[in-house]
């Protein structure tokens, strides 16, 4: 919902996933983008002939490939179709969905194409991440995605057992939960017994980030189909229908002398612009489920509250009292989440992708057995970058 | 329902081969902060822009993600930023489509790219290739853009002559524009003698390396009057991707831009491209894509680019009054140099170069090797 009525509902129609794993060398990129481009054809019993526009986006670093949808023409179908590519760092399949949306609605298409990418075995993730810092001023300071500030954020609010034990419940439930999906890159089999030995041994990544709270780096595609109203009702008798995004990005340097611009997070801002402005007062009893992109256990523990907009330590409650888990009050990744697969450019549309499942109730092993009416989608990247994307199984609203 | 967007404002630097003195970030706010003094447009979360849609490249950066590092200077902070790495005439389509869904009123298009950072553009191009096969071999956007010249010269009996012509002219009208880059002006004796790069291309026949950066404002057409007494509205976007592989494409035969074109002409209700515009600005990296695009345009008579140079085809049809890509542009952003002299030209602000009455515009942009991807953008006044 912008300013202005959305010109037209647009609806997903058709989802697909590659499996997610290090290391696919039995597919180049153009091979690994057609499998999800298949499945999400055969998802939506349609043809390439019914797509008039392929959305690309992935980070040109990790691969080293300049405008690699040209190269990927020969496995995405964009062949004679308009073309664009979009990308935004961790946040392009939030992007993808959010401009899937719009040239949908926009009238100028009626079936969109979404295609996020990435094939993190074939580059330097880390050393991808760390190039996106300024050369000048931030560069040698900057160590890829890595950071315990969140970590020593909620020490210091919490207290250590507290804060630790947290995060680890939360780094459990995720692998229980990717243990359910099939296409998961990591799904160690983890248990709760294993919690102290995990939280101890661990190796450290920087101070009490440990290895096993960090996300993979993955190879995988998935790809989302997004058609107008009528076109989405005569694809399929069960559009998921995208109800309103947004996107709050922040500048790369810390912005410590203005005092102009809000202090919150901008997980914190996005979720009150978006629930603001759709009348939704009560979000942990609203939605029936919540992908989140959450890198780290230590950030999918914190971003809680800051999803939720939640005080004091609601979140933390939520998590100890595994009311997140699939079965759980407020089901986070069931899909398991980023933790378990990373292929960064397809992340967050994966996030899309798996939330619209669960609102058609045909997820697989890791379908929530409740009805999940409204979903909430989010992707994170950049310089502390959200976007935020708000699914429905009614035209209702 | 609208079916258009208003251009409510726009800001450029001048094309300069080194700007060697300013980072990118500095030469983006120089056109920011034009568009914020002319229109008075605001970030307010409810009546200001809340979407800025930018157009920039990695690998040309050298930077991953590297529109974290304008986040600030385009005004996205707190706000929206959505990135389109491929010619900037997407930029505008895509920003065209957020405003017509109905999600944003107010849209601001920033773009940036300075190709003397890198050490050479072929050795950023190269990495269009596929790793496997085309890479290796050294091919990039300019020996591709080359098989491409020989088999279309070859088609509509292109002669050195005629491109001579096309640089000189374009060298002409790149001194009446004051954002133009400075170039020395050529003889077509000159253009004849220039060095190959890639044969049949010569170095003149070859658009210099230029560092630029570009905004523009676009808004609802409901709203288009408070930012602007002065619209110029886009009624017609498209874009059409081509085969990857060259072997798989008949590169003279302008598949990719004859489907954008027809898009767009579509959208915007465009019978006749050879009589309606009054501006034509096509996206011409390489001298033989002048007469080359303005046949898959439909422009020019199918294989006539040739006798469409000789008869007066681009004083006629006021084609590329900017100085064109050929004078200097930074990949990229020629499709959005297009667009802007369109908007100048429709306007009445186009100076020395101005084209009396000008009512309908036509702004063209390419992306990847030999014209893989077309975009098409219609302005009318």
């Amino acid at each position: 919902m912008g300013y202005r009525k959305k010109n037209r509902h647009v609806g997903i129609v058709g989802v697909g996933e590659t499996k997610f794993s290090s290391h696919r060398e039995e597919v180049n990129q153009p091979e690994m983008i057609h499998e999800a481009v298949r499945q999400a054809l055969d998802d939506a019993g349609i043809t390439m002939d019914d797509v008039d526009c392929v959305v690309h986006g992935n980070m040109e670093l990790f691969e080293m490939v300049h405008q690699p949808d040209l190269w990927h023409t020969l496995g995405s179908g964009a062949y004679g179709k308009t073309a664009y590519r979009l990308t935004t760092g961790g946040t392009t399949g939030g992007t993808l969905a959010c401009a899937g949306d719009n040239l949908a609605a926009s009238g100028m298409h009626d079936v969109v194409m979404t295609i996020g990418f990435e094939k993190l075995q074939e580059g330097h993730t880390t050393g991808g991440i760390t190039n996106m810092a300024d050369p000048l001023w931030a560069r040698k300071l900057q160590s890829g995605a890595l950071t315990d500030s969140t970590a020593v954020k909620l020490i210091e609010e919490f207290g250590p057992e507290r804060a630790r034990t947290a995060a680890m419940i939360y780094r459990i439930i995720m692998d229980k939960h990717a243990c359910l999906n099939p296409n998961s890159h990591r799904a160690f089999g983890l248990d709760w017994d294993q919690m102290a030995d995990l939280m101890e041994n661990s190796p450290p990544l920087i101070g009490d980030l440990r290895l096993i709270h960090m996300c993979s780096q993955s190879d995988g595609a998935c790809v989302v189909i997004f058609a107008g109203e009528e076109k989405a009702k005569q694809i399929t008798d069960k559009p998921v229908w995208v109800r309103d995004h947004i996107t709050v990005h922040r500048e790369e340097t810390l912005n410590l002398c203005n005092n102009y611009y809000p202090t919150d997070t901008t997980h914190r801002f996005a979720a009150e612009k978006l629930y603001e402005r759709n009348g939704i007062t009560e979000p942990l009893d609203y939605f029936d489920v919540f992908e989140m992109y959450d890198p780290s256990a230590w950030w999918g523990t914190d971003w809680l509250r800051e999803f939720f907009l939640l005080d004091d330590d609601a979140h933390l409650k939520l998590v100890e009292n595994k009311e997140i888990m699939i079965d759980g009050k407020m089901p986070i990744n069931p899909s398991g989440g980023v933790i378990a697969a990373n292929p960064i450019g397809a992340t967050a549309l994966v996030r899309v992708a798996e939330a619209a499942k669960q609102i058609r109730g045909n997820a697989g092993p890791h379908q929530i057995q409740k009805p999940v009416n409204h979903a909430l989608a989010s992707a994170f990247g950049g310089t502390m970058w959200t976007v935020l994307m708000m699914l429905e199984k009614e035209l209702n609203w | 329902m609208s079916r258009r967007v208003a251009v409510c404002a726009t800001a450029q630097i001048k094309n300069e081969p080194d700007i060697w003195y300013k980072r990118f970030q500095g030469m983006l706010l120089d056109c920011f902060e034009s568009i914020l003094s002319q229109t008075g447009v605001t970030f307010d979360m409810e009546k200001g822009i809340r979407n800025v849609v930018t157009c920039s490249d990695d690998v040309l950066d050298a930077r991953t993600i590297s529109d974290n590092g304008m986040t600030d200077v385009v005004g996205a902070h707190f706000r929206g930023e959505e990135k389109t790495a491929q010619d900037g005439i997407n930029a505008l389509g895509y920003a065209m489509a957020a405003i017509l869904s109905g999600h944003d009123d107010l849209v601001l298009v920033m773009g940036h790219c300075k190709e003397s950072q890198p050490e050479s553009r072929q050795m950023c191009t190269n990495l269009a290739f596929d790793p496997f096969y085309c890479r290796p071999l050294g091919l990039d956007f300019l020996n591709a853009s080359a098989f491409q010249a020989r088999a279309y010269m070859e088609k509509s009996r292109i002669t050195e002559e005629q491109l001579a012509k096309v640089v000189v002219r374009s060298r002409r009208m790149g001194a009446k524009n004051p954002y133009a880059r400075e170039n020395e002006p050529v003889t077509e004796e000159a253009v004849m003698q220039s060095p190959l790069m890639s044969d049949p291309i010569r170095e003149l026949h070859t658009y210099p390396r230029t560092d630029w950066a570009v905004g523009l404002l676009l808004c609802c057409e409901e709203r288009a009057h408070e930012f602007t007494d002065n619209p110029v509205w886009i009624t017609g976007f498209g874009s059409c991707m081509d085969s990857y592989f060259l072997g798989d494409r008949d590169l003279s035969a302008n598949f990719a831009l004859k489907q954008a074109a027809s898009r767009a002409y579509d959208m915007a209700g465009i019978k006749d491209p050879k009589s309606e515009f009054d501006v034509v600005e096509l996206n011409d990296a390489y001298a033989y894509q002048l007469p080359m695009w303005a046949e898959g345009a439909g422009l020019a008579e199918e294989a006539g680019g040739g006798r469409w140079i000789d008869d007066g085809g681009l004083e006629a049809a006021h084609v590329n009054t900017s100085g064109g890509m050929l004078n200097g542009n930074p990949i990229m952003l020629g499709g959005l140099a297009r667009a802007l002299e369109g908007v100048h030209q429709l306007k009445g602000s186009a100076g020395d170069r101005q084209v009396d009455g000008a009512k309908k515009a036509l702004a063209h942009g390419t992306t990847g090797a030999a014209g893989q991807h077309h975009g098409v953008l219609i302005l009318e006044k």
